[in-house]
């Protein structure tokens, strides 16, 4: 048994080590189920969950930034054209020092004070993972040395970026505005409008002018490229394109000689001038003085020089045609006039005996003539011609300031134009109502009688003239000032009209329209207040003229231009139309502290009739390159 | 000349034909993967090359070491790599937060990569020894064999090893006979202390478990591994992208894709099909090495040639469980896969003891 044991043991052991062994078998196999089940799992049942997660893996877009549409005059002299340059930039999500890059680059290039502290504030403003440019428009000597020493600049790229050219200069950045680098604000704007996706790729975006308003058309849609990208997201190689959509060219109703023109018949005053197609709306010139170079702001301006234009007492970029406000004054003359024939206050014949004031009923307050003594006898047509006060002191009572508010909106004073440009001031036409809102106070009689030659609360814009002036020019209607004429679709170059849009169609009766018309004639002529300004001119002009007080006149004294200061001399002011038998153009003209509409405004608006008209330049301006060309 | 090549001849014949073929079709397509993986690197090719020819040479070497003189190494190395892991303890350096290195000077190595050659050689040995008169003591002895070097290397902490280390010894337990009972005791047992092991893992041993269930809570992080491999393996389909077509692989998204991931590169390049026919090679690996270890004549043999070849199958399981998301990332090789000299080395010495308990056995018999 002792004996017998080890070997019966030995064949039992060989037995269970065989069992074992099919056991391990057993646990081997089910191991490889399992692997092989999740093979099957991830590579049949979701491989096409998988195969999409390495394809979005795999491939990137890359944004490709549309071309800019171009901005155009009428007759096709570029105002804004688009060119690319090479432009130094830094990323800031760097583990590098900034400071040191900065340094290194001031040794093989030089950097300006002005770029450096414009590179500042950029940085401040920008976001993490963006690259801020340091010096833009590189020359090929730059970008040579730059690129030879690249690893002692970390963090630096030189990228070809599109820029801005604004070769009209400041005189058309009040038109053409300017864009900039996409901001906060800009961004918030984007993404609140659902346009976010197609600024991927693009750095600038219109700020003012058309390039603010027409942002969506002179954009254009941003393209893609797909790449294949490795892990660290590094292109390897480009698969398709989906090619970007230019911008759209816009082409002006604006004749950039006329600009020319009207800016260089200002001279040394400041001040703003619109003229106008009567017909369509559309604008002819628009001269807001002092202008500014409006390539500054492209890559972002420097603090300084920001400075300076913003806190200027001359105040360059506000755009006077738009935004400035003044009293009508005399201008509103003509609409007065319309507004009591139309509402039955008076007849072409009536006339009135003017001693040289106007004083209310039961009151001694004496409302003076701006003519000592008086005009005499005057009827409506004279009253306009010779500007007379009295006539539309007495007028504006007997109208009553309700009828005489409601009537002059129609005009678009106290509204906006409309104009497709952003920014514009609506003015402001009192009522008692507003009066009442606004300072919780009665309107006195009084009021309405300044009210009537355009004193006291009425603020206007010279757009507003002009638009008024046209619907004189050309039968009540009321047209949106429109400075786009045409739109060029970028694949079928085919320019596509903007329609006139035409607000309102307001009935005047033809006799009444005649005696107004007849009046602003009479104003160009001999005895006119504007005589001066129309002499030898070969077509009638119809105008009139106004001041805007600057510094309030003290009951007894005297108005006099020679004793004060240049800056406190009235705003002087003129609307006019011309030919006066069909008119082609309005003009609306503000000189600041030009004195007197007739002496200083209305020359103005006839150099710029006789350039439109007549092709005539004025004899002692410089003829500039480029603008003659084609005129 | 002639003396010479008898004598190569005569090595040659320990060589075991059918082990031979499937572990040269295996490094075959491992060749071809890290071709692709590497982009076609020559270092990289080269360098494999030069792994497998020594791997090979060793394997040749071992399977001309008889069994007998094999098992008697087995004391010696395991009392060895035991002192060693205590030298660790005592003096190791810190690596990665690990104590898992020695540096003798000229060289540092982690002894617990001994221990898996060690630690089956001395139980086989031990149990050969008293294969007369096993009895329920033998196998306390051998437990605790298993839990010294297990226990040395868990406080490390290398957890992976622990287990590789664990899961050999328990195979080597288990063919020596281990009750049934004991092993569903201990089964039991262990599932219930699981909540106490959770607790005692290290927070990155934690992290890893916990992102094995939810890779995608973290990404770009830990997370990032498992993603790119399982979307590489996913996207592959049936018969896969193409050799050197995987754009998973060739853009750079598969992390250490001629190592550890290697199977991601695979799957994405092969396909299903690959992997059913990756996975069959490795079962007739494991079926190869239990049929010899079925014929064996001695339990020494026996243990050796079944341990070894279960040995390999985890390794396998391991690897491709993490590379495709069911097990956690652990640092472990695909068997005859990987780029990596040391790795491939151990695992043809393996098959070399195979080999060699395969063809001695009239000479053991004799």
């Amino acid at each position: 048994m002792p004996l017998a044991t080890p070997l019966k043991n030995l064949d039992r052991e060989l037995a269970r080590f065989h069992g074992r062994l099919k056991a391990g078998g057993i646990f081997v196999v089910l191991l490889a189920a399992a692997l092989l089940g999740r093979a099957f799992y991830l590579q049949i049942t979701q491989h096409d969950y998988y195969i999409q997660r390495a394809e979005n893996n795999r491939i990137s877009l890359v944004p490709v930034a549309p071309n800019r549409g171009l901005i155009l005059d009428r007759k096709g002299r570029i105002l804004a054209e688009n060119y690319s340059a090479y432009t130094l930039e830094l990323a800031r999500a760097q583990p590098h020092d900034l400071e040191a890059t900065l340094t290194e680059v001031a040794k093989l290039i030089e950097i300006t004070p002005g770029e450096l502290r414009r590179f500042r504030r950029l940085l401040a403003e920008s976001h993490e993972f963006e690259t801020v440019p340091l010096k833009s428009k590189l020359t090929d000597e730059e970008v040579a040395i730059l690129a030879a020493n690249r690893y002692r600049l970390p963090g630096a790229e030189v990228k070809a970026r599109l820029f801005r050219n604004y070769q009209a200069g400041p005189g058309m950045a009040h038109v053409v505005g300017f864009i900039g680098r996409i901001n906060d604000r800009d961004l918030k704007s984007l993404r609140e409008s659902g346009r976010e996706q197609n600024y991927r790729g693009t750095v600038h975006i219109g700020k003012t002018g058309l390039e603010q308003s027409y942002e969506t058309l002179l954009h254009g849609r941003t393209g893609f490229d797909q790449m294949e990208t490795d892990a660290s997201g590094r292109a390897v190689r480009a698969l398709s394109r989906i090619p970007p959509v230019p911008g759209k060219d816009l082409r002006l109703y604006l004749d950039e000689g006329l600009q020319a023109v009207a800016e260089h018949a200002f001279g040394d005053y400041m001040g703003g001038l619109v003229a106008l197609d009567p017909n369509t709306g559309g604008v002819l010139a628009l001269v807001s003085k002092p202008g500014f170079d409006p390539n500054l702001f492209i890559d972002g301006i420097d603090p300084e020089t920001w400075k300076t234009l913003n806190e200027s007492p001359e105040r360059p970029m506000v755009n006077r045609v738009l935004r400035g406000i003044y009293p009508p004054g005399s201008t509103i003359k003509p609409f007065m006039g319309l507004a009591g024939l139309e509402l039955g206050v008076r007849k072409p014949e009536d006339t009135i005996v003017d001693p040289g004031y106007f004083s209310l009923p039961n009151s001694s307050h004496q409302y003076r003539d701006w003519k000592r003594g008086g005009h005499g006898i005057v009827d409506l047509r004279r009253a306009i011609a010779q500007s007379c006060d009295t006539y539309f002191y007495k007028l504006a009572v007997d109208m009553g300031i309700d009828r005489m508010h409601d009537y002059l909106q129609k005009f678009s004073f106290g509204e906006k134009t409309g104009i497709d440009l952003e920014g514009e001031s609506a003015g402001l036409l009192p009522s008692r109502e507003w009066k009442q809102r606004r300072w919780k106070k009665v309107w006195y009689p009084g009021e309405t009688v300044i009210a009537g030659i355009g004193q006291g609360y009425h603020l206007t814009t010279p757009l507003q003239l002009a638009t008024a002036t046209a619907m004189i020019a050309n039968g009540g209607k009321r047209i949106e000032p429109r400075l786009v004429q045409a739109v060029r679709d970028p694949f079928t170059h085919v320019w596509q009209a903007q329609p006139v849009v035409v607000h309102e169609q307001l009935s005047i009766k033809p006799e009444d329209l005649a005696v107004i018309r007849q009046g602003m004639m009479d104003a160009m002529r001999p005895g006119g207040t504007a005589a001066a300004a129309a002499a030898g001119a070969p077509y009638t002009i119809a105008g009139k003229t106004g001041t805007a007080q600057v510094v309030g006149i003290k009951q007894g004294a005297r108005y006099d231009a020679g004793s004060l200061s240049r800056k406190n001399r009235d705003h002087a002011l003129f609307i006019a139309y011309a030919p006066a038998e069909n008119p082609t153009i309005v003009v609306a003209v503000m000189v600041e502290n030009g004195g007197h509409g007739g002496s200083t405004a209305a020359p103005i608006a006839r150099a710029v009739f006789d350039y439109y008209l007549t092709g005539k330049r004025p004899g002692n301006m410089k003829l500039e390159g480029g603008s003659d060309a084609s005129d | 000349m002639p003396r010479t090549s008898h004598w190569l001849l005569r090595g040659l014949r320990h060589v075991d034909g059918i082990l031979l073929t499937l572990a040269l079709l295996v490094l075959g397509i491992s060749l071809a993967v890290v071709t692709s993986a590497s982009g076609q690197s020559p270092v990289r090719i080269s360098g494999h090359l030069v792994n497998i020819g020594l791997a090979l040479a060793v394997m040749v070497l071992m399977a001309n070491v008889p069994p007998h003189l094999l098992s008697k190494v087995g004391p010696p190395l395991y009392a060895a790599g035991v002192v060693l892991l205590v030298g660790v303890a005592l003096f190791g350096e810190i690596r990665n937060g690990a104590r898992r290195w020695l540096d003798l000077g000229f060289i540092a190595f982690q002894p617990s990569e001994l221990l898996k050659l060690a630690l089956p050689l001395m139980l086989a040995w031990y149990f050969q020894r008293n294969e007369a008169v096993l009895r329920a003591k033998h196998f306390m002895v051998g437990g605790i064999l298993l839990l010294v070097p297990f226990l040395l290397i868990l406080r490390q902490p290398d957890l992976g090893t622990a287990l590789m280390l664990g899961a050999s010894g328990f195979y080597l337990l288990f063919f020596a006979g281990l009750p049934w009972k004991v092993i569903l005791g201990g089964a039991t047992l262990g599932a219930a202390s699981l909540p106490v092991v959770w607790g005692l893992m290290h927070d990155y041993q934690q992290r890893r478990v916990l992102m094995l269930l939810d890779p995608a809570s973290d990404p770009l992080g830990a997370g990032y591994h498992i993603i790119q491999s399982t979307i590489a393996i996913g996207s592959g389909g049936l018969f896969g992208k193409g050799w050197m077509q995987g754009t998973q692989n060739q853009l750079d998204f598969i992390p250490e894709r001629t190592t550890d991931f290697i199977y991601a590169v695979f799957g994405e390049e092969f396909g299903y099909a690959g992997a059913i026919l990756l996975v069959g090679l490795y079962l007739a690996i494991v079926a190869r090495g239990l049929v010899i270890a079925a014929r064996a004549p001695t339990l020494f043999g026996r243990l050796m040639a079944a341990t070894l070849s279960l040995n390999l199958f985890t390794y396998v399981f391991v690897n491709m469980g993490m590379v495709s998301g069911i097990l956690p990332v652990v640092g472990v090789p695909l068997p005859l896969m990987s780029y990596g000299g040391t790795a491939l080395v151990t695992l043809l010495l393996g098959m070399g003891i195979l080999m060699s308990v395969a063809t001695h056995r009239q000479l053991n018999k004799s």
